[in-house]
């Protein structure tokens, strides 16, 4: 039960085919959605529009194909500009002045990728934005968590008023904080320390947390608090033993997605973490872009650095991150 | 009443306490200090000095503030308008045609390279793109070269007629898979039954799409068209990563005025007039898009 977070489609299961089964060769079907579940309402009405008789197996038209190919052409434009920045960083600056951007490398070259590992200290960049997103998950889960029980399960007083002010904390531009933010950290000593950033985001990202979480917490099966309550459990323990034991996959999920959209963040990095030690991987690439020193391929080879990392996580999160980004649009 | 029987409603305030005080501190205290800050002569070393409306009457005449906001449109054109319409068609043939006539594992593999940009930090997809449009020696220009069309060649992101329109490439880039996942999920709850009972009323492909798809995801499109519009209203990284506003005001959007302003002309005061106005206009917006969409359902319940 992992989809505490997606949204309640109807149907589940249809992801596309719909194919009518008779007359199908199963070509290009390939067993996805098995059909639609719960949608064969008994037909209504003179019931002409059931019973289809000229449906056909799903023929392939040559309109078909050609907005088939127009389709791929698009993903293809997408695609390449990953392709060409692949493909560059790996090549020396002479062989990218003899073959162009498009050909391949003629010999896999890394200096680039090497110098501009070792001129930014990449693994202490990597480590920043680890530390920094890893941080701000946890602490911005769990006081989610404690928002999200006292209006969800609480009910307290006020609460339509706490999800108020925290939606619309969810729209502010970041530079309507900007400046008094650093005059207070400046002030309290932590200007250029990781944790300003960390204690802001916890912030930010609890915003959102609470405000999903509330909606979870609401619709939390009553049976179960009262069974744990009639056997003597307190608030404290319900939220131990049972609240949190039973969201967790949607707690993981927020979990993920706190941790990728702070190590995304730039403005506040960028801001409050000026020495070079204290960067995150966004911030310091983006500080040399346009440095006299890198040379075409050296250039290249950052960029491919800054996304390296989050190609990563999309390939292990990549179910998770679909569900949750659907999660996002539900009202 | 709490969902816990027996339980007093009053004690769960303990937990909203810790939350609410990072709140008040972090987010509330800062909004409102950024408010008094815009009615303030500050230039961050001796205390705000107090004058009134100053800040305001020189924003209503600032030609640049104007036209960062200008730039805004144009964000909101490349964010919003072009990826709205397409991720719809784009979801629509992915979904209706695609994923029935060629595989929904093929409509699964194009979706996900169509978010691929949507995954990295802004302004390292900027710099993706800033690569390839780089002046000398950049992967489009010597791509132009080569087949014969050097005339074409250009500074893309370096000259004042160029630079908006570059940088509005990169956010089309970086926006469209994201209302292709959304709608393509909303897409799920229309019933095949109402396709096929309008096909044999002869509607036509255009004609079904824009009669059932649309109406039915209509909850989805609000939400896209809301949450970008407001990330359009907000983008940084990008011009900063790529054109720090210029060449001369061309590129400027009032999030990187306001951060020049601060930290760079050291003008405190105007600063957080900027910001403060950049957030009247989120704010409204997002109230009047709830209650057009409010609004919307209403209409729609009462047919």
């Amino acid at each position: 039960m992992t989809s505490t977070m997606q949204r309640p489609s109807t149907g589940s299961g249809n992801d596309g085919s719909g194919n009518d089964g008779s007359g199908n060769d199963g070509s290009g079907n390939d067993g996805s959605g098995s059909g639609r579940s719960g949608n064969d309402r008994p037909s209504t009405g003179s019931g002409n529009a059931r019973l289809k008789p000229h449906r056909q197996k799903p023929r392939r038209t040559v309109g078909d194909w050609i907005l088939l190919i127009a389709v791929i052409v698009v993903a293809v434009l997408v695609a390449v500009p990953f392709l060409i920045i692949l493909v560059n960083s790996f090549k020396s600056p002479s062989d990218y002045a003899n073959g162009g951007p498009l050909s391949l490398p003629t010999n896999i070259y890394l200096d680039g990728i090497a110098s501009f590992w070792q001129r930014v200290n990449f693994p202490e960049k990597l480590w920043n934005s680890f530390f920094i997103s890893g941080t701000v998950a946890v602490f911005a889960v769990i006081v989610s968590v404690f928002n999200a029980y006292a209006i969800g399960i609480g009910r307290v007083k006020g609460r339509v008023w706490v999800l108020v002010l925290f939606m619309i904390a969810n729209t502010l531009p970041q530079e309507a904080m900007l400046y008094p933010l650093y005059f207070m950290f400046k002030q309290v000593g932590l200007y250029d320390n990781v944790w300003s950033v960390i204690i802001i985001f916890t912030v930010v990202q609890s915003a959102f947390g609470t405000y999903l979480l509330s909606a979870v917490f609401g619709t939390f099966p009553k049976e179960i608090i009262e069974a744990a309550s009639l056997d003597g459990a307190n608030r404290w323990q319900i939220l131990r033993r049972v609240v949190v034991p039973i969201s967790r996959p949607t707690l993981s999920v927020l979990l993920i997605f706190f941790f990728i959209w702070t190590w995304n963040e730039f403005l506040i990095p960028l801001t409050f973490l000026v020495s070079n030690a204290n960067q995150t991987v966004p911030v310091a690439i983006t500080a040399l872009q346009g440095d006299r020193l890198m040379d075409v391929t050296t250039t290249s080879a950052s960029a491919l650095l800054g996304l390296i990392p989050t190609l990563i996580f999309f390939l292990i999160f990549q179910r998770t991150l679909t569900r949750g980004i659907t999660a996002g649009s539900t009202k | 009443m709490s969902l816990l029987p027996g339980v007093r409603k009053r004690g769960f305030w303990l937990y909203l306490i810790p939350g609410l005080v990072l709140f008040t501190i972090i987010i509330l205290v800062p909004l409102i200090w950024n408010i008094y800050l815009s009615f303030t002569s500050y230039r961050g070393i001796r205390p705000p000095e107090f004058i009134g409306l100053d800040n305001w009457a020189k924003l209503m005449g600032d030609d640049k503030f104007w036209v960062s906001f200008q730039n805004s449109v144009a964000m909101i054109v490349a964010m919003v308008v072009v990826p709205t319409l397409a991720g719809l068609v784009l979801a629509a043939l992915l979904f209706d045609l695609v994923g029935k006539k060629f595989g929904g594992r093929l409509a699964s593999f194009l979706r996900a390279t169509y978010y691929l940009p949507q995954i990295l930090p802004v302004a390292i997809a900027a710099i993706v793109i800033g690569w390839i449009l780089r002046p000398e020696n950049g992967a489009l220009n010597t791509v132009l070269e080569t087949i014969g069309l050097g005339s074409l060649q250009h500074n893309w992101l370096g000259s004042p007629d160029t630079a908006l329109a570059s940088v509005m490439v990169v956010m089309v880039w970086v926006q469209i898979g994201y209302p292709v996942v959304i709608f393509m999920a909303a897409l799920q709850r229309v019933d095949p039954e109402l396709y096929e009972a309008a096909e044999l009323d002869g509607a036509n492909w255009f004609q079904r799409f824009t009669s059932i798809t649309v109406s039915i995801i209509r909850p989805e499109i609000y939400v896209v068209v809301l949450t970008a519009t407001i990330a359009a209203l907000k983008v940084f990284g990008p011009i900063y990563a790529l054109t720090r506003g210029g060449p001369g005001n061309s590129t400027i959007v009032p999030s990187y005025y306001s951060y020049s302003e601060f930290f760079q002309s050291q003008q405190v005061g105007y600063g957080a007039t900027i910001a403060t106005a950049l957030t009247v206009v989120v704010v409204a917006i997002t109230i009047i898009f709830i209650l057009a969409q409010n609004r919307a359902e209403r209409l729609e319940n009462e047919r």
